[in-house]
């Protein structure tokens, strides 16, 4: 059952779109699977890694950038944005880590929170290069959401499967040992400050695809939405830590988790509290599903507080935690 | 060079604020180990506070420091007492959690201020907002310099508290040894718990002397979070001499920035700095003043 579990998911997955064939239900899928890529990033650099990352949206936004003035400066398809994107963002994480990466602690988490604000005033300001605030706007190359699922499919999968080769090489191992204890990996003749960098280009290298192939879904971007703390660093960091931190199918429940959860709360509970309003023509709930929708913000504050206290090895890593707080009969503990 | 001189003193008199903003944090950096993200949002409730005693009260804002501090306090003691304390028991991979539930906080605060206040910019404009006064050529912003020397009355306090009392040498204790320090007998959950309370009430000071002259809305807290924790690293974590200096280099040098450069890179000079910071002087003024 468990063997068979990935294959499942992957039938499902497959046959989605020929199912649903309402938009909205593809637009969101498409953006959970852009999720699972960028959580994956996140998880590899943070969850196995240790060096926890506050500024995806940094790569994110480059690769975003890279396959947007691809076609308006250079004028060829965004698409080969997502090979580039993934390069650009490897070049920006590349100085940085080796900057970084000398010195522990704090400094990683707060540098890559700076990285990312850095990243934003340059998009913002450079503008005979980004146009700034204006954005930039192409023409999405397909009418029908099928194809982009489809790639956001194989991009998903493809970073998944990575991943599990990755920690099942050696790679892995030197990363967990990184994670767990700095001092006895290097003094296992582990080159510490190698494989950081190893592991942060992977990430930056996944979330630069996942940023081009953002660019070329949504067609728009600009450096407020692209280079976003809270929508997308923020973000990345709940996918990770809700799905299960350093785990290989974290970030895939994280990601629909926390797209789900997202959309709920922006959608004001899809429109309940509205259609509730309608039907009792009472006053009082139109202004409360007001209110609700927005503070979806809100909403989303108290979740990253709730989640850190109450799964703070997420769904995936706290799933026999949660079996047994749910579970009606307990079960007897065996001692002996 | 009277353009020269007349940053140099607005830098100065904005660093001094700085300093009090960077000691809270650094305060709080070396108790518990970890940077607070939420400290900007800290000093945008206070701010918050401070309107509502000044447009609903009639409160002046240096007399509101009697209702934001201790309100401040008890906020940051609750903060750490029922969100933060109970993370330091919890099994998890990441020892970065704590960090991130700061983020969370912060989100939590402003997104409550915009609920109650809305987005719209608030200020607060006393007698003396925009009132100036000369030495030569050179003008004070009044307002400006009273907060510069209210600031440097509370960093000498915090120094004589820290120095002198006996909760100060348990916090300094604390600081750099927990497990020894609990050995002593040091209740050091208490302690963490009175160190993010002093360390909420001394932004709240900064923010509340920083409102006859500042604007504010829900989203000010994120650029003084950045411009927190550029201080800190740059005196050095856990170095509250470090803050001083820090806090005097970041205003002086946004300052100059914009005087020199131009508006539009405030935000960025300080990251700049930041950069530089990590490249030649890792460990910030901590390595040089020792302390």
């Amino acid at each position: 059952m468990r063997k068979a579990a990935p294959l499942i998911l992957l039938a499902v997955l497959l046959a989605f779109p020929l199912v649903v064939r309402d938009h909205y239900y593809q637009h969101l899928m498409i953006l959970v699977l852009m999720w699972v890529v960028i959580g994956s990033g996140w998880n590899i650099i943070a969850g196995y890694t240790g060096q926890v990352s506050f500024g995806d949206a940094a790569f994110f936004g480059t690769g975003a950038y890279t396959a947007g003035l691809f076609a308006t400066k250079l004028g060829i398809s965004p698409w080969w944005g997502m090979v580039f994107g993934g390069v650009t963002a490897m070049a920006v994480a590349f100085p940085f880590g080796w900057i970084t990466f000398r010195l522990r602690g704090a400094y990683f988490a707060l540098a890559t929170l700076a990285l990312n604000e850095v990243m934003r005033h340059i998009a913002t300001i450079w503008e005979s290069l980004t146009d700034g605030m204006v954005g930039i706007l192409i023409i999405q190359t397909f009418v029908s959401k099928v194809p982009y699922y489809y790639i956001a499919l194989a991009l998903a999968i493809v970073s998944v499967i990575s991943i599990q080769i990755i920690m099942n090489s050696r790679w892995g191992y030197y990363f967990v040992s990184i994670r767990e204890d700095q001092d006895a990996a290097e003094s296992l003749g582990i080159d510490t400050h190698y494989f950081k960098m190893v592991s942060l280009n992977v990430a930056a290298f996944l979330t630069g695809m996942a940023g081009a192939l953002y660019m070329n879904y949504m067609g728009f971007i600009d450096p407020e939405v692209v280079f976003s703390l809270h929508d997308i660093s923020i973000m990345a960091i709940l996918v990770g830590i809700v799905g299960g931190v350093g785990t290989i199918y974290g970030p895939v429940v994280g990601a629909f988790v926390m797209v789900a959860v997202h959309e709920f709360f922006r959608t004001g509970f899809f429109g309940f509290f509205k259609g509730l309003a309608s039907i009792t023509g009472s006053d009082a709930i139109t202004v409360f599903a007001k209110y609700v929708s927005q503070a979806h913000v809100l909403g989303f504050g108290i979740l990253v507080v709730l989640v850190i206290l109450l799964l703070p090895n997420g769904i995936v890593g706290d799933w026999n935690k949660i079996i047994s707080k749910l579970s009606p009969f307990k079960r007897k503990e065996v001692v002996g | 060079m009277e353009v020269f001189l007349q940053t140099l003193v607005s830098g100065i008199l904005k660093g001094g604020l700085y300093s009090l903003i960077g000691i809270g944090m650094t305060l709080i950096m070396g108790v518990m180990g970890i940077i607070n993200l939420a400290h900007g949002q800290l000093m945008m409730v206070a701010m918050y506070v401070t309107f509502v005693c000044f447009h609903y009260l009639g409160i002046d804002p240096y007399i509101s420091l009697l209702v934001s501090m201790p309100a401040l306090f008890f906020l940051g003691m609750a903060i750490q007492k029922f969100t933060l304390n109970p993370l330091m028991e919890v099994e998890s991979i990441l020892p970065e959690n704590q960090v991130l539930m700061t983020v969370g906080i912060g989100m939590v605060l402003t997104e409550i201020a915009r609920f109650i206040f809305t987005s719209d910019y608030k200020s607060v404009s006393t007698k003396y907002s925009n009132a100036t006064f000369f030495i030569g050529e050179i003008s004070f912003s009044i307002a400006l310099t009273i907060a510069f020397f209210i600031a440097i009355l509370f960093t000498v306090l915090m120094f004589w508290f820290l120095v002198k009392t006996d909760l100060g040498r348990s916090i300094r204790a604390t600081a750099q040894d927990k497990d020894a320090a609990l050995l002593m007998g040091v209740n050091s959950k208490r302690i963490t718990t009175m160190t993010f309370g002093i360390g909420s009430a001394l932004v709240a000071a900064a923010g509340t002397l920083l409102m006859p002259i500042y604007y504010l809305f829900p989203d000010i807290g994120g650029p003084f979070t950045r411009k927190a924790f550029v201080i800190t690293i740059l005196g050095g974590l856990g170095s509250t001499v470090g803050a001083i200096f820090g806090g005097v280099t970041l205003g002086l040098a946004e300052a100059f920035g914009a005087t020199y450069i131009g508006m539009a890179f405030d935000d960025m000079i300080g990251l700049l700095i930041f950069i530089l910071v990590l490249l030649f002087l890792p460990g910030g003024f901590k390595r040089l003043t020792k302390i």
